[in-house]
Formats: structure tokens, C-alpha cells, sequence
């Protein structure tokens, strides 16, 4: 009974607050109108205190008029003296939106209007009362923003917004970053001790403003007749150019490295289904590109059937293009090259020819021209780690969905039935027969399922390039010099072989230029081939020929 | 029994020697020695209105198609007879085809568009000033020739060593090789090189001193052609019959027990690899000047291929099928992409399909075979009467 009453007590007591609190709100608001109301009467000399007391206010649209009134987009009515946000048409008129309520109001002549006047000085305070109101918001992200806006203009005033308010704040990040924005105005305008010791805080510190004003005043000091205090300032100053650009490469190496990776990924989802095909049932198809080219393709179907999903295309699409290329691998294998068993250039050559015939249907289905397939919200975007590297989200996911591919399909082809078969056929086809495995069952499969995972990875292409009928074309060879390097029949070579084939073509593209990469690479694997005719872990015992 | 087997020796005997009267060789070259004449006095001598007119345009057409057919012979000579299935005789084609437009270049002089009397247009375009030391000595007759030979040569000896050495073969060398040709492609793309990049090389005036525009030189440069191809065949055809053509052939269908004989098999590999590249070349070389333009679009992967499935049309293992299916599917290829171009890829793609499936040995696979039948109801015949 009595925790019945307590609650109703406090049911009443909250009730009561908010009422109190919806009071003052109105009453602010109509303070609010009241020093707008007298923006227009008020001469420039005595707007910096008005501008104070409006800021004071903190109503939800205080900041948008101060931020009109920065932007010159200010007015009020000549008649009325209501202060309006105005902006410009086409056709000479000015659009109105009232800056309490937000209701648009008809549009007018500038003749009809009046700016509400600011000069440089008033300005600069709106800057910062702006920024103020800013740096107190709730939201981390705008602190953020506000404080890097605050980094890349710094000024005395600013640094003072900042001391106020460097104690309050909780957050780690942007704590940081304001520690940085003060040392960096103590290192442009602080006394020679202050410098140092500005110094020593910014060593290693990542943003541009930073390296700009160091470099700046390095390229100020006196080139002779250093007094021992510049000299002092100037080894100092080399020495955290040199620690910036050391973290620099690091980062830039880092980011390289990511590059590497990514592409070395989609080389591998363009290559696993190869390793299957060709280095479980030896059987080499021309046509995986297309497969690849085929899942691509899917995608862009069920965007286009599903417009309103497109957030969830891919993930319908990676089954989908898993299904649509598994058929028709299981159709090829079916309908051809189970004819051909034992004669693998003929095998070659007849799906080569499977690949044009895709090719040209796809042209003639869906036109020749290039086709868009939009990226979701959340593929887009980058995750932002310090101010000179961030990883883009599709590149990470990319990574991370072709590793999630390559354990899924390791783990099909160790920890399964399907998987035992499959081995037991690609070792010793007839023993295999004699054990009543049905290899030709098998073969399909399998080759079902190398197509599938071609079609998965064209989902993934989509996301990267252009969908065309070319698509595949420009993957086949790289896939095959990825199983080939990796060596026949190991998923595990053909993981390796991809990413290093993707690391080293990123570190040396910025040496030579991304054809020439491609060229050295090609060259490089060709005379590997010599050294290593069975690529870096090749088949061992009586199954290798 | 023993009479039996004698009687069928003698009588395979005598199946060779009928044969031999009709010997393929004699056949082909006299084939191509008539069509050369038929043609020549079909342009010269026949008006434009009679039915028996050849066009200037049909005696290019057709001296593309020659080119194209020597150009078959060379990848029938390595993968009919020694097996090696190459998916890069396009790169040893467009080098030859590189080298004679080098020279062709070289002969424009003052009369391009930028009137430079030493360099070609696209080097003035990227405002070099002079010309690059791998375009020394393309302005001569004599060096060019050699360069349609020498560079697809050794470009062949170079990967052919390499790759026959550590004995890769089979699929993983087709792959080997269409690599080659797609490297070869994006480097020729780029500027840098120095063989006008995207553009290739083109607006050629003369070939020694003879208008390329004139219905002569293209009557000409088709005779040319039917020369080189009747000569290629001839040498073909003997380097075949030959111990060493045996060797290759015995490579084909056994290269472990070759070696275990005692040949180097690489050695015969390598040897006919470089003369089928340099075939190529010389087809190439005779192709360029009859279309007025090389590109590094030649080297693309798709050309290549292209021609093994000539090859394979024709019947590989016969000299005659490579020319055969070079010159059907070509003139294929021509009516399609004037008709329907949409439909070319894939009757091309189908042709693959097909061919591999049902016809392993290509047209040339289906004459025996009909004569067979033909001596099979001859000997019927004989045996009632």
C-alpha cells in the first residue's frame, strides 16, 4: 500500500516538474521573441551583448539564428520588423521562413527586406558563441566537430572558450583533441618556453593544422645568427616534424597494407571457387568469370525487383547469386563437361566458348552498357581512426566476409559428408567409385558449388565496379594465377597466394603506376611457374601427378 | 593368317600411294595457286559490271583471311603436332605486326599530320624529341624483315626455355601463355612505351615506295600473301615429315617415354615454338599493312583464342584443316557481325561447344572418315562381283 502512495507521490512531484519546466520554455521562448525584436532597432555598436543574451536563451532555435545571422542570411521585414531567415530564388524573390515558429511565409521582393547588419567583430563572437553552444552539446559527434573546427582556425578567443571549458568535459576524445588545440595556440603565440613545452604536447600528433604550423615556423626561423633559444626551438621543432612524418608513413604503410588485403580478398572469393573446381576435380573452367559476372548481375536484379530494400539487396543477394551460379555450374558440368572428362584442353577450349555464349546473353538481356548496383547505407561511409587514416566500411567488410567464405567452405569440405566425398574423389576417383561414392554426383556438386562461390564474389565486385558484361573477364586470369601460385588442391595455398598477390601489387603501385604493377606481377608469377611448376604448396604423395 | 596380314599391308600400302597421287600438299598448294590467279584476273582483267569481277575490297578481305590461314598453320604446328596448346599466338602475331608498322610508320616521313620528317605523329603528340633507341634502324627493308622474325622469336625462345625447362605444360602452360598476351596488351596500352599506346600505330601512306591506297598494292600485297602462306605450308609440311616433325609428334602423344628414349624433348619444344612465333610474325606482318593499323587490342586474350577454335574447326593434326577453318570461320565471322553482330559471340561461343563435343577432329577429321566409307562400298562392290 504505502510503495502505491510513493509512487503516486512521485508520479505527481515528476508531473509537477515538467509542468515547471514547459513554463519556463515559454517563458524563454517569448524572451527569445523579445530580443529578436530588437535586433532591428539595435546599433552595431551595442549588438555583441543582445547577441549574448539571445545565446543565453538556449531555446532549440537559438543556434540556427546565430548561425543565419554568420551566414548573412538574416533579415527582417521592412514593415513589421519580423526577423525572417531569407534566401534568395531564381526569379529575383526571396524565400522566407519565420526564425521562432519555422513556418515559410510568402516570397518577396529584397526591396521589402532588411539585413540585420554585422560587422568582422561580431563575427568573430558569433564564431564563438557558436562554437560554445557547440562544444557544451550532448551530442560527442558535433563536440568533435566543433573543437576540429575550432583546430583549424585557432585564435585567442577560441583558446579561451576552450580553458573555460576543457574541465568540464568528460569525454576522452575530445579532451584530446582541445589539449592539442590549445598547445597548438600556445605554440603560435605563447612565449619561447611555452612554445617548447607546446611542443613536447604536439610531438606525434596527427593533424594537418599541426604539421602546416610547425613547418611554418621552422620556414620562419632566421636561416643565420640563431640566438641559442632559436636553435633550441629549432631542434625541437625538426624533431617533431621528424616524429609526425614517422607516424605519418606508419599510418600510410598501415593503410597500404589494408589496400593489399582488400583487394587480396576479393582475389580470393574470384579465386576459391576456382581452387574447387580446378584443384579438386582438375577440371579448368574458362567460365568462372562469368559466373562471377552472373552474380553481379543477380544482385542488380533484386535491386531492381526490391527497390524499396535496398538496405537488405546484398543480403538477399549473396544467396540468391549463390544459387543462380550454382545452377547453372551444375548445368555446365551436366550438359558439357562431363563429356570432355580426361581432356582438359578441350575442357578449356569448350568453356571458353560457354563463356562467350554468357557473355553475349547478358548483352543482349540487359544492354552492353555498364550497369549501377547501389551500395546500402551502411557499406558506405569509412570508420575514421585518426585524422590522416580511416578504413572505408565496404573494404572492411569485404575483408571480413571473404575470410567468413573461405572457413565456411573449408569447413564444408572437412567437417561434412559432401566434404569427405568430394576429397576421396579428387584423390582416387575409382577407389572412391568402389567405395559406392557416386562421383558423378560429386562432380556436379562440386562444381556447383565452385560456381556458387564465384557468384557470391560477384556480389562482392558489385559493390567495387562497374557491372558489364566484361566483369569476368577482367578476374579469370587473376584467379587463375591465384590457384596456380597457391598451388593446385589447397584452399589454404590459394588463401596465401591472393593476399600476397593483393599486397604486392598495392606496395608497388605507388613505386610504378598500377599498370606496371600488374605487369610485374604477371611477370613475376610467370618466372615463380618456372621455379615452382606447383605453386607454393603443392600436392604431396601418390594423388599428385 | 599370315597371307591375311600381308594382303592388308599391301593393300595400306596401296591405300598411301593412291593417296599419295592426291597428296594433300600438291592439292592445297595447287588450290591456292589457282584461287590466286582466278582472283587476280577476276580484279584485272574483268569490268566492274561483269559477274566475274573481284572487288578491290574482296581482294583485301580475302588477303586477310590468307593471312589469317598462315596464321592458323602456325598454331596448328604446335598444338596439332606437338600438343603445346598456346593461348598467346596473338602476342607473336601483333609483334610481327609491330615490326611492319614501325617500318611502315617510318615511311610516312614529312606527310603526317605534324609533318616532323623524323618522327612519327603520336611521338610529337607527347612532345618527344627524339626517336627511341628500340626504334633505331626501322626506317630499313632489311631490318624489318629481320624484326618480324627476331621479335616474336625470341619472345617465344625466351618463354618457351623458360617454360618447356621446367616442364610445364598442359593447361597451366595455356594459361602461362594467355597471361603472357594479356601482359603484353597493358603494356603496350601505356604511352611510355613508345608504340603510340591506345592508338597503336596507323596512317600508313606506302609499303616501299608503293601507295597502300592503289588497288595494285592491295592486288599485290594478296598475291604476297598466298606466297608466303603456299611457302609456309611447303615448309610446314616438311619440317612434319621430318625426324625432328616425328620427335615433336612423338612428344605429343608421349613426352615421358621420348625422354626416356634419350631426346631432350624441351629442346624439340622449344625449337618448334619459335618457329610457329615466328610464323605468326610474318602473318602479322602481312596483315598490317592490307588493314592500315595495329592496335595492342590485337593482343587481347579473345583474338587468341579465336585462333585455336580456327584450328580446331579446321581439325587440328592436319595442315590443310588449319587453313580450311581459318578461312570458314573468318568469312563466318564476316557475314555475322554484317547481318546480326549481336549473334556472332555466340555462334562463335557455340562453335566451341560444339566442336569439342562432337567434333574432336574438326572438318579435316571427317574426310578420311567419308573416304573410308567410300572404299568400304568399293570393296563390297568388288567382293559380289
Amino acid at each position: 500500500m504505502h510503495r502505491i502512495y510513493l509512487l503516486l507521490l512521485l508520479m505527481f512531484i515528476s508531473g509537477q516538474s515538467a509542468a515547471l519546466q514547459a513554463d519556463s520554455d515559454t517563458q524563454s521562448n517569448s524572451q527569445l521573441s523579445d530580443l529578436l525584436n530588437q535586433l532591428p532597432k539595435t546599433k552595431l555598436r551595442k549588438m555583441a551583448p543582445l547577441i549574448e543574451k539571445i545565446s543565453e536563451t538556449k531555446q532549440p532555435q537559438t543556434r540556427a539564428i546565430l548561425q543565419f545571422m554568420l551566414d548573412g542570411e538574416l533579415y527582417y521585414l521592412r514593415a513589421n520588423k519580423q526577423v525572417v531567415h531569407a534566401q534568395s530564388t531564381e526569379n529575383n524573390l526571396y524565400e522566407l521562413t519565420d526564425v521562432l515558429s519555422q513556418e515559410s511565409l510568402t516570397p518577396v521582393k529584397k526591396s521589402r527586406l532588411s539585413k540585420v547588419k554585422t560587422n568582422n567583430r561580431l563575427r568573430s563572437t558569433l564564431r564563438n558563441i557558436l562554437a560554445k553552444i557547440d562544444l557544451t552539446d550532448d551530442d560527442k559527434q558535433i563536440r568533435l566537430r566543433a573543437v576540429q573546427q575550432l583546430l583549424s582556425s585557432p585564435s585567442k578567443q577560441s583558446a579561451a572558450t576552450i580553458t573555460e571549458l576543457i574541465d568540464d568535459e568528460t569525454d576522452q576524445d575530445v579532451r584530446a583533441l582541445m589539449a592539442t588545440t590549445l598547445a597548438l595556440q600556445q605554440l603560435k603565440s605563447g612565449s619561447s618556453d611555452e612554445k617548447l613545452i607546446a611542443l613536447e604536447q604536439l610531438s606525434g600528433s596527427l593533424e594537418p593544422t599541426v604539421k602546416n604550423e610547425i613547418v611554418g615556423l621552422l620556414e620562419n626561423l632566421p636561416k643565420k645568427d640563431l640566438t641559442a633559444e632559436q636553435q633550441i626551438l629549432r631542434s625541437q621543432l625538426t624533431n617533431a616534424l621528424d616524429e609526425i612524418d614517422n607516424r605519418a608513413s606508419f599510418y600510410s604503410a598501415i593503410e597500404t597494407v589494408f589496400f593489399g588485403l582488400s583487394l587480396g580478398s576479393v582475389l580470393l572469393l574470384a579465386a576459391i571457387g576456382l581452387a574447387i573446381t580446378f584443384g579438386v576435380m582438375g577440371v579448368i573452367n574458362m567460365a568462372h568469370g562469368e559466373m562471377i559476372m552472373l552474380g553481379a548481375y543477380t544482385t542488380y536484379v533484386i535491386q531492381i525487383a526490391f527497390p524499396s530494400m535496398i538496405e537488405y539487396s546484398l543480403l538477399i543477394a549473396v544467396p540468391a547469386a549463390f544459387l543462380v551460379s550454382g545452377f547453372v555450374g551444375i548445368l555446365i558440368e551436366r550438359g558439357v563437361i562431363r563429356f570432355l572428362k580426361g581432356r582438359p584442353l578441350e575442357t578449356l577450349l569448350a568453356t571458353f566458348g560457354i563463356s562467350l555464349v554468357l557473355q553475349q546473353l547478358v548483352r543482349t538481356i540487359f544492354s552492353p552498357l555498364n550497369r549501377q548496383v547501389i551500395s546500402p547505407e551502411w557499406m558506405s561511409g569509412s570508420w575514421q581512426i585518426n585524422p590522416i587514416f580511416s578504413l572505408t566500411y565496404n573494404r572492411l567488410y569485404i575483408i571480413l566476409f571473404s575470410i567468413f567464405v573461405f572457413v565456411s567452405l573449408l569447413m564444408i569440405l572437412k567437417k561434412t559428408s559432401l566434404g569427405l566425398h568430394v576429397r576421396a574423389v579428387s584423390q582416387n576417383r575409382d577407389m572412391a567409385r568402389a567405395l559406392s561414392i557416386k562421383s558423378d554426383w560429386v562432380d556436379a556438386i562440386t562444381f556447383g558449388l565452385g560456381s556458387g562461390i564465384a557468384g557470391v564474389a560477384g556480389v562482392v565486385l558489385s559493390q567495387l565496379t562497374n557491372v558489364g558484361p566484361n566483369l569476368g573477364q577482367a578476374y579469370i586470369i587473376d584467379s587463375f594465377l591465384v590457384v596456380v601460385f597457391g598451388g593446385v588442391g589447397n584452399l589454404w595455398g590459394t588463401l596465401v597466394a591472393a593476399m600476397s598477390l593483393g599486397l604486392t601489387n598495392k606496395f608497388l603501385e605507388p613505386l610504378t603506376g598500377s599498370v606496371l604493377a600488374n605487369i610485374i606481377v604477371l611477370v613475376g608469377l610467370v618466372l615463380f611457374i618456372q621455379k615452382r611448376p606447383k605453386g607454393l604448396f603443392p600436392q604431396k604423395g601418390r594423388s599428385a601427378d | 593368317m599370315n597371307t591375311s596380314i600381308n594382303q592388308e599391308i599391301n593393300r595400306n600400302n596401296q591405300q598411301q600411294s593412291l593417296f599419295r597421287s592426291r597428296d594433300p600438299l600438291h592439292l592445297t598448294i595447287g588450290l591456292l595457286f589457282i584461287t590466286t590467279i582466278l582472283v587476280t584476273i577476276g580484279n584485272l582483267i574483268f569490268a566492274e559490271s561483269s559477274a566475274f569481277h573481284v572487288s578491290d575490297y574482296t581482294v583485301s578481305l580475302l588477303g586477310k583471311y590468307l593471312c589469317y590461314a598462315l596464321l592458323a598453320l602456325a598454331v596448328d604446328l604446335v598444338w596439332g603436332y606437338c600438343g603445346i596448346l598456346s593461348l598467346g599466338h596473338g602476342a607473336f602475331f601483333t609483334l610481327g605486326g609491330y615490326a611492319m608498322g614501325m617500318y611502315l610508320m617510318r615511311q610516312i616521313g614529312d606527310r603526317g599530320v605534324y609533318g616532323n620528317p623524323d618522327l612519327p605523329d603520336f611521338m610529337v603528340f607527347l612532345n618527344w624529341t627524339e626517336l627511341p633507341w628500340f626504334w633505331a634502324g626501322s626506317d630499313s627493308v632489311i631490318w624489318m624483315i629481320c624484326m618480324v622474325f627476331l621479335g616474336p622469336g625470341l619472345l617465344a625462345f625466351i618463354f618457351g626455355s623458360l617454360a618447356f625447362r621446367s616442364r610445364v605444360s598442359g593447361v597451366y602452360l595455356s594459361i602461362m601463355t594467355q597471361a603472357m598476351t594479356y601482359a603484353l596488351m597493358l603494356a603496350f596500352f601505356r604511352n611510355e612505351m613508345g608504340f603510340g599506346g591506345n592508338n597503336g600505330l596507323t596512317d600508313f601512306k606506302e609499303i616501299f615506295g608503293f601507295s597502300l591506297q592503289s588497288p595494285s598494292t592491295k592486288l599485290g600485297l594478296f598475291i604476297a600473301t598466298a606466297i608466303a602462306l603456299a611457302l609456309a605450308y611447303c615448309a610446314c609440311h616438311f619440317i612434319v615429315k621430318s625426324k625432328m616433325g616425328r620427335v615433336v609428334t612423338a612428344i605429343r602423344d608421349s613426352e615421358s617415354r621420348v625422354r626416356f628414349v634419350g631426346y631432350k624433348p624441351e629442346h624439340y619444344k622449344v625449337w618448334i615454338f619459335v618457329v610457329s612465333a615466328m610464323l605468326a610474325g610474318l602473318a602479322g606482318a602481312l596483315y598490317v599493312p592490307q588493314v592500315g593499323i595495329i592496335n595492342p587490342g590485337e593482343f587481347s586474350p579473345l583474338n587468341s583464342i579465336e585462333m585455336v577454335i580456327w584450328v580446331a574447326v579446321g581439325g587440328r593434326n592436319s595442315l590443310y584443316g588449319a587453313i580450311i577453318g581459318a578461312i570458314i570461320v573468318s568469312y563466318a565471322k564476316t557475314r555475322f557481325t554484317a547481318i546480326m553482330p549481336e549473334a556472332w559471340l555466340f555462334a562463335l561461343g557455340g562453335l566451341f561447344v560444339l566442336v569439342t563435343l562432337l567434333l574432336p577432329k574438326g572438318i579435316a577429321g571427317l574426310l578420311p572418315s567419308i573416304k573410308q566409307k567410300f572404299a568400304k562400298t568399293a570393296d563390297s562392290v568388288e567382293a559380289k562381283s
